[in-house]
């Protein structure tokens, strides 16, 4: 206010004591421009931190937050998800059948897909070095890659004066236990259940990222013929999947989900499909006893690790995930309670409301 | 040959170019500018990397070169490198650039140099040493000349300083006599004198050197030197010998780099982020130690799958690799993007500072300018102001007020008429006097009748006036007069002569002539026994047509009554009252008197003269000891009193300044009572002060005596003050303030200014809540901003208009200059300019308070979201064997700091305001977190880097729990890597953006533009990266391809992030909620009483008018009202209130004292008049001890308040917790809101 009244006295400009100084008039005014910018005025809202907006934010968080967790714990505990140590029992590199009997093994009436997982602990998918340890022009299918793979990939880059298709750490270190479930009839009889292997990639994986090379030429082995296989490997790449040829090469979807590394030490992977029955009555694995078989390859107790295999329903939501709705009413609640006991301080010492004591 | 010297003495021979050549003398060229196209790159490179922050991230990017210890791929240091440098060069570029321009049109001037005896012309630069040019009037001085002939009689030669000390006034220069004579071109063509002289140096005012010349000698001293810079003025022409040319020249000798001045906040940040480095590397130190566990551990069993890289081969050089790729991808906690950010806020606030309408000056066409761009949130942390009294709290126009001759007071008219009646017609002069100002005002017509009468006494005081003195007049057209006067009281005094008829109209070097009733009447002028300060007179020996010789004297009052012959005893005692009165009302005032001298007085006189004016050795002494002799028995005549004009709003802002607890000191060259005055009527001195004490001792033991007593009688007003509790006495200095006044001469300083007592001095100083130094010199003033600086952890403003602020302005952390009237110096110094002191307090209590808030408030936001964002890659570390992976992918580190995040934050950096701008200045208090630096130290440093750390882990953990279980609704886990990652950048960018605008209580709209435009780009940006469209291209770059459509395209992602975004926020906004509740600053109650007193005003309808006088008012200390209409400022400036009370608008000034004024004479609301102020004045001052239930029904009754009683809204609002001293309980602040009026009233006691 003050200041607003010395504008009033610029304006007029007239002073007694002034000596003309300068030429009068024809000198162009330096005022600065009025505009809402330039002298800060822009219209701008001012929002302030008030009980009345603090507080329902508070509740409003809680009672948002209550029923999304209880919503998602009763969606996941609906889930029903079996899982298996497989690990203890194997020992040897060799080709070992492990058939389990299991006492409680999957009764699920679930009429939806089930997901069979394979699971590994304590292994670094996510060390630096094995991260980067891929060539993702040659999974890609160029050609020159594929003779010529990127130096990321040391030491896996080249074997016997050949490169190596596909290169690096990760492919060196694909899982290759096959796991087989059947069903144990309560008359004695195994029937193997059917495991579908493809579709459980990410559909961009399968259909971008990764390409064969030589797109037009089906056959993989000629393509592939001036590359060695990984070390670690039994088969080329191109045997990965014989029987089907959209599932072979750099697309066979076991390599893909391989290739997809965890951002864990702890993680499973997707590895079968076990499809719902076509009459949508039974459910997709009936009651009963399994028995799972294990084609035991792959090395993990060197280094402490663990394997696992796990069945699993899917809801809306995903998998089995009950710290999400844990998370969820927990925070739900605290935030309802930090509203109440805000409530309760602002109430008692809040210094807004009282203009009582005005002295006199 | 070559020779490397340094010059220790000059030789310049005149015409003989050959031979100057031979000492390789600088030419006339200037280069200002730092680089050419060529040298650009390498030397602006270099210069960058002397910045160690821009070195650090060189560091870092050559380690990213390493593949074994790579982390990052180099883009994401080299882009936001490139970036910085690049703006910074853009910007060094454009600034050379107009070197560049400037110093090509200063070296394409044209001159005339004389060359073979013809005159030539000749660019500026291709002028060299040894030339003779020639100049014409009103051109520029090329370079330093030896002035060797001009048109003028006597070759003198006027020239203007302005653009070289800042003094507007003309300077006479002199040719020797022996070159005056070589007159045209020819002979000087002829002209083979060589100079000897000192090598070139900076002392524009000394020159040392000796021309020879037909073998003989003659000395040259400054007079006879137009130094580059200078404006020929009145002379036609005029020739010089060039002696130093170029950068050699006393000019650019003196513009020398300013020192660098940097912000506390500034060395605060660079202290923080050495913290950061240090806390980066034990944050490397951990995860190697981490890894080498791992790698020994974990690592060397997992081999077979994952083999060391080939030149690791144990688990130790793997961590000591491990801790440099760590140091790399944490290197983001000091983003190489905070300090651009930093110079791009404050860049921002410096154009609001230029664009500030409310501080441009019309009359004098000058907008503020904030000349340096990186100390604006000082601004916001001033403590200490050291203001210069000339020209900066007064206009340095002096007006000619009154005057007392033979006995007889003249100009008395206003306290006679009162203020009621103030609107007298000034009188016309140009009536009967065509030659009169027609600017001049005068009341009295009594002292035009005695001119008009005839008398003889007042005719011959009016004859002092038009003499004796040392203006210059130019007449530009017949009867149209313009007075160049070395001091503006000169003019004044000339200018008050003219009007009354006496009117000088022009000088020769031995005449004046004058214009005395009408007729031209021609002095002779004999001597010019000129002014000096140990002097504090001058005279002028002249003798009139008639042949009598007569000397003028005019002076200050102590001195010359000293000469006054006796028989004046009894008028020298009248005219002493006259003058106390003068001094009262802060008047300049000057003592008249003459003698009568025979013409044997002066023959003999004449001689002691010239043989003292000979002398080589103490010239000076023996002149002022002949000067003494004929200063003698002089006849008093009268005395002239100046009104030196206060600055419009100068005590408003003192007053508002003080009230924002920064204490201001006045540092004037002047005396001591003209500076107490200027005190009084600026209201920094104050008759309720408890006692001002005057220190003026002339030896060390005096002057700590005083400052001992004045100590003592603090501490003893404050024990009876507390009713007599003895505080501890350590403390009690401290906790003294407001109540008294400390002021001390310039001899005193000297003394007090000495090391042992130098403590003493500024303990009491700063108990005292008004300072003045009076007779102080420029380098005293310094010194004393360098004590408080030295001492005290205060921010400190200097204010000043004039070469003798410089070095003060230079010395305080923030030099303001007031581009006035004293020229360019003071302007050239100084970091920010305006025009008029007032408007200090909206550089200090808005801009500064804004620059402050909004550079805290950044650099709040920046260290936290930099650590939410890094400290994802520590915790991910115990996760993935602590090998250094990144939980984000690449580019999103690269462009997190440069693209998603900078935006927002910038524009709360720019443009957030807490509390609007009329506000700050209404609730000075607002002024304070500043001074008390809340708003950004460590404690706040550390809270927000724990709140980085919080986000960080809860961003971390969050995902981690909930994703390790996840898969898609296709039964895919969701715990890939890529997926993982997008879900924490997502989360990352999210809770920022939510903080952000948590943290912006200003939106406009831009602010909403950048946050909605930051996330939408980070979409674009997300969704374009993982194209397959990038990824056909690029297939090994952009290998995150399809992530982000799997990844967002998940509700449980989205819970997941809407999850991190609450846990991170809802403490923040509890605990500022709780703060805001339970202990609000002084800027959220005004904030609030701001948005009730919105909602109130909308359904009435009444929006907008009246809003900036809405009357919500806290004041903090009570006083302004007694002081304003107390005798004894009433006295001073009788004509500044009345301008009050007529001026429309409420200020609260004017409201206490109306307030003040009803309390005095009952209940009746009568305009200020003389008794009145007389009669106030008389009442006892209220005690600060009096109740607060006594002054708040005091000011209930006052009938101002009382007319609606309804409509009174009335709020109270706590006082923020710290008391300055002058609150000694808790004070209570009283709102009263009139909704109905459109006065503002306050009332306010503790």
């Amino acid at each position: 206010m003050m200041a607003s009244s010395y504008n009033a006295k610029d304006e007029d400009g007239h002073h007694p004591g002034s000596v003309g100084s300068g030429g009068p008039g024809a000198v162009k005014s330096k005022k600065p421009d009025n505009t809402a910018f330039k002298q800060q005025r822009l219209p701008a809202w001012q929002p302030i931190l008030t009980a009345g907006t603090v507080l329902p934010a508070f509740f409003m968080i809680g009672l948002i937050f209550i029923p999304i967790g209880i919503g998602l714990l009763v969606t996941s505990n609906n889930i029903k998800e079996f899982e298996v140590r497989a690990v203890a029992i194997a020992t040897s590199y060799s080709c070992e059948c492990a058939s389990l009997n299991n006492r409680n093994s999957p009764r699920t009436k679930d009429f939806s897909n089930v997901f069979m997982y394979y699971g590994l602990s304590n292994f670094y998918q996510n060390h630096r070095r094995y991260v980067k340890s891929r060539d993702d022009s040659q999974l890609n299918g160029d050609k020159s890659s594929l003779l010529n793979p990127s130096k990321e990939c040391e030491p896996y880059r080249t074997s016997d004066k050949k490169s190596i298709a596909p290169c690096g750490a990760i492919a060196n270190s694909l899982f290759n236990d096959t796991l087989e479930l059947f069903y144990i009839h309560p008359n004695g009889s195994r029937i193997a259940i059917h495991l579908v292997k493809t579709g459980i990639a990410w559909w961009t994986d399968k259909h971008v990222k990764f390409r064969n090379p030589g797109e037009n030429n089906n056959n993989l082995s000629i393509v592939f013929q001036d590359t060695s296989k990984p070390v670690n490997w039994r088969k080329p790449v191109y045997e990965l999947d014989p029987s089907d040829p959209d599932n072979n090469g750099f697309i066979n979807e076991d390599f893909i989900v391989w290739m997809r590394t965890a951002a864990l030490p702890t993680f499973r992977k997707l590895y079968r499909i076990i499809q719902k029955k076509k009459d949508n009555m039974t459910p997709t694995l009936p009651p009963g006893n399994y028995s799972l078989e294990v084609i035991y390859n792959y090395p993990v107790r060197s280094f402490d690790g663990r394997k696992r295999m796990i069945l699993s329903t899917i809801s809306w939501m995903g998998g089995k995930n009950p710290f999400l709705g844990i998370a969820y009413i927990t925070v739900g609640s605290v935030c309802f309670f930090l509203g109440v006991v805000l409530l309760i301080i602002h109430h008692k010492y809040g210094n807004r409301n009282n203009n009582a004591d005005i002295p006199n | 040959f070559f020779v490397f010297f340094t010059e220790e003495e000059r030789r310049v021979r005149a015409n003989d170019r050959e031979y100057n050549e031979k000492f390789q003398y600088a030419s006339n060229c200037i280069m200002t500018s730092k680089y050419n196209i060529i040298t650009f790159l390498p030397v602006n490179l270099f210069e960058q990397f002397q910045e160690v922050a821009n070195t650090y991230f060189l560091f870092l990017l050559i380690l990213q070169l390493i593949p074994q210890i790579s982390s990052l791929s180099w883009f994401t240091t080299i882009v936001p490198l490139v970036l910085v440098l690049s703006i910074t060069a853009v910007k060094d570029a454009t600034d050379d650039y107009f070197r560049h321009k400037s110093d090509n049109q200063v070296n394409n001037r044209q001159s005339q140099v004389l060359i073979g005896g013809i005159l030539q012309k000749e660019k500026w630069m291709n002028v060299r040493v040894g030339d003779i040019i020639k100049l014409e009037n009103n051109q520029f001085v090329a370079a330093d000349l030896l002035l060797l002939s001009s048109s003028e009689p006597h070759s003198l030669c006027y020239i203007e300083t302005a653009e070289l000390d800042g003094e507007t006034n003309m300077k006479v220069r002199q040719s020797l006599s022996v070159t005056s004579e070589l007159g045209d071109p020819n002979n000087l063509a002829q002209f083979d004198g060589e100079v000897v002289c000192e090598p070139p140096n900076n002392k524009l005012d000394r020159f040392c050197g000796t021309l020879y010349w037909k073998d003989c000698k003659y000395p040259l001293s400054n007079q006879n030197m137009l130094l580059r810079g200078c404006v020929l003025r009145n002379t036609e022409s005029c020739y010089g010998l060039v002696i130093f040319a170029g950068p050699d020249t006393k000019l650019m000798q003196n513009s020398g780099r300013t020192k660098f001045k940097r912000t506390s906040i500034d060395r605060l940040m660079n202290t923080l982020v050495l913290w950061i480095f240090g806390f980066l590397v034990c944050m490397g130190v951990i995860l190697a130690i981490g890894n080498a566990v791992w790698e020994k551990e974990v690592g060397a069993l997992f081999q077979s799958f994952l083999p060391w890289d080939p030149p690791v081969d144990n688990f130790l050089f793997s961590a000591f690799l491990s801790f440099w790729s760590y140091v790399i991808i944490l290197n983001t906690v000091v983003p190489i993007s905070l300090y651009v950010s930093v110079e791009v806020i404050r860049l921002g606030h410096s154009y609001f500072i230029n664009w500030d309408r409310r501080m441009f000056c019309s009359r004098s066409n000058t907008a503020a300018e904030a000349r340096t761009t990186t100390l604006n949130e000082e601004l916001g942390q001033v403590e200490y102001i050291f203001s210069d009294k000339t020209g900066t709290l007064t206009q340095n126009i002096m007006t000619f007020n009154k005057c007392s001759i033979n006995g007889r007071a003249y100009g008395e008219v206003m306290d006679i008429l009162g203020a009621q009646q103030k609107r007298v017609q000034p009188l016309d002069f140009t009536a009967w006097n065509p030659l009169a100002d027609r600017d001049f005002c005068f009341y009295d017509q009594s002292l035009l009748e005695a001119v008009m009468v005839g008398e003889p006494a007042v005719h011959e005081f009016l004859r002092v006036l038009s003499l004796c003195h040392t203006v210059m007049s130019e007449e530009k057209r017949e009867g149209v007069l313009v007075y160049k006067a070395q001091s503006p009281d000169e003019g004044a005094l000339v200018t008050a002569a003219r009007n009354f008829g006496f009117v000088f109209r022009s000088r020769t070097p031995g005449t004046v002539t004058t214009h005395e009733l009408g007729k031209a009447v021609t002095y002779t002028l004999l001597a010019i026994l000129d002014f000096n300060n140990i002097r504090k007179r001058m005279s002028v020996i002249v003798r009139n047509p008639e042949g009598r010789i007569r000397l003028y004297c005019k002076g200050a009052d102590t001195v010359l009554f000293e000469r006054l012959h006796s028989c004046n005893h009894e008028l020298m005692n009248i005219t002493s009252d006259h003058l106390n009165e003068y001094a009262g009302d802060g008047l300049r005032t000057l003592a008249l008197a003459y003698r009568d001298l025979s013409e044997e007085q002066w023959e003999a006189w004449a001689e002691r003269f010239r043989g003292a004016d000979k002398a080589t050795d103490c010239r000076d002494d023996r002149l002022a000891a002949v000067y003494e002799e004929i200063e003698q028995d002089m006849m008093l005549l009268g005395a002239t009193a100046v009104e030196d004009k206060l600055q419009d709003g100068v005590p408003e802002t003192i007053a508002i300044l003080s009230l924002a607890n920064i204490k201001i000191w006045v540092l004037t060259g002047d005396k001591q009572e003209t500076a107490v005055n200027i005190g009084y009527s600026c209201k920094m001195l104050t008759d309720d002060m408890t006692e001002i004490f005057i220190v003026n001792g002339h030896t060390v033991q005096s002057v700590r005596e005083e400052l001992r007593k004045s100590r003592e009688r603090m501490l003893e007003s404050a024990r009876t003050r507390d009713g007599g509790k003895e505080a501890p006495p350590s403390s009690l200095l401290e906790s003294i303030s407001g109540e008294f006044a400390l002021i001390i001469s310039g001899h005193s300083l000297a003394h007090a200014l000495e090391a042992d007592m130098e403590r003493e001095f500024l303990e009491t100083a700063c108990a005292c809540r008004a300072v003045i130094c009076c007779r102080v010199t420029p380098l005293q003033k310094a010194l004393v901003v360098e004590l408080v600086k030295r001492h005290k952890k205060a921010v400190t403003l200097a204010i000043g208009d004039g070469a003798n602020d410089v070095s003060m302005i230079k010395t305080a952390h923030i030099g303001v200059g007031i581009s006035g009237q004293e020229g360019i110096q003071a302007v050239l110094a100084s970091d920010y300019s305006f025009s008029q002191f007032r408007f200090l307090q909206r550089l200090l209590l808005v801009h500064g308070r804004w620059s402050y808030l909004r550079m805290c408030r950044f650099l709040c936001y920046f260290f936290y979201k930099n650590f939410a964002f890094t400290m994802v890659h520590f915790w991910f570390g115990f996760f993935c064997g602590f090998s250094a992976q990144t939980v984000y992918d690449q580019y999103f580190i690269t462009l997190y700091n440069i693209v998603y995040t900078s935006l927002p934050v910038l524009a709360m950096g720019i443009f957030d305001q807490d509390v609007p701008e009329q506000r700050s200045l209404e609730y000075p208090k607002l002024y304070e977190p500043g001074q008390l630096n809340l708003l950004f130290n460590k404690r706040e440093f550390f809270i927000c880097i724990a709140q980085g750390i919080y986000t960080s882990v809860v961003l971390f953990f969050i995902p981690y729990g909930v994703l390790s279980h996840a898969t898609q609704s296709n039964g895919v886990p969701l715990a890939d890597y890529q997926t993982f990652a997008v879900t924490t950048a997502t989360a990352l960018v999210i809770v920022v953006s939510v903080q952000i605008a948590l943290d912006t209580g200003y939106w406009t709209a831009i602010n909403h533009f950048f946050i909605w435009g930051s996330l939408g780009t980070y979409f674009t940006i997300l969704f374009a990266m993982h194209s397959s469209i990038l990824f056909n291209i690029f297939p090994k770059q952009f290998h995150f391809l399809g992530s982000a459509h799997n990844t967002l395209g998940q509700p449980v992602v989205w819970l997941t992030i809407a999850l991190a975004t609450v846990i991170s926020i809802a403490p923040v906004l509890a605990f500022r909620f709780l703060k805001l509740d339970l202990k609000p600053q002084l800027s959220d109650t005004v904030r609030n009483t701001q948005l009730v007193l919105q909602k109130k005003r909308k359904p009435g309808g009444r929006v907008g008018r009246g809003s900036r006088r809405s009357g919500y008012a806290f004041a903090h200390q009570e006083g302004f009202g007694e002081l304003i209409t107390s005798g004894k400022n009433m006295r001073l400036s009788s004509m500044a209130l009345a301008t009050f009370a007529s001026r429309h608008s409420s200020s609260w000034i004017d409201t206490l004292r109306r307030k003040k004024h009803a309390n005095s004479t009952g209940a009746q609301n009568t305009p200020p008049t003389g008794e009145d102020s007389a009669a106030s004045s008389q009442t006892p001052p209220l005690s600060t001890s009096s109740s607060a239930a006594g002054k708040a029904g005091q000011a209930c009754n006052e009938p101002v308040l009382t007319h609606s009683p309804d409509d009174i809204a009335l709020s109270v609002i706590r006082c923020p917790e710290r008391e300055v001293g002058e609150c000694s309980t808790g004070t209570v602040q009283v709102n009263i809101h009139l909704k109905t009026s459109s006065s503002t009233n306050c009332i306010l006691w503790g």
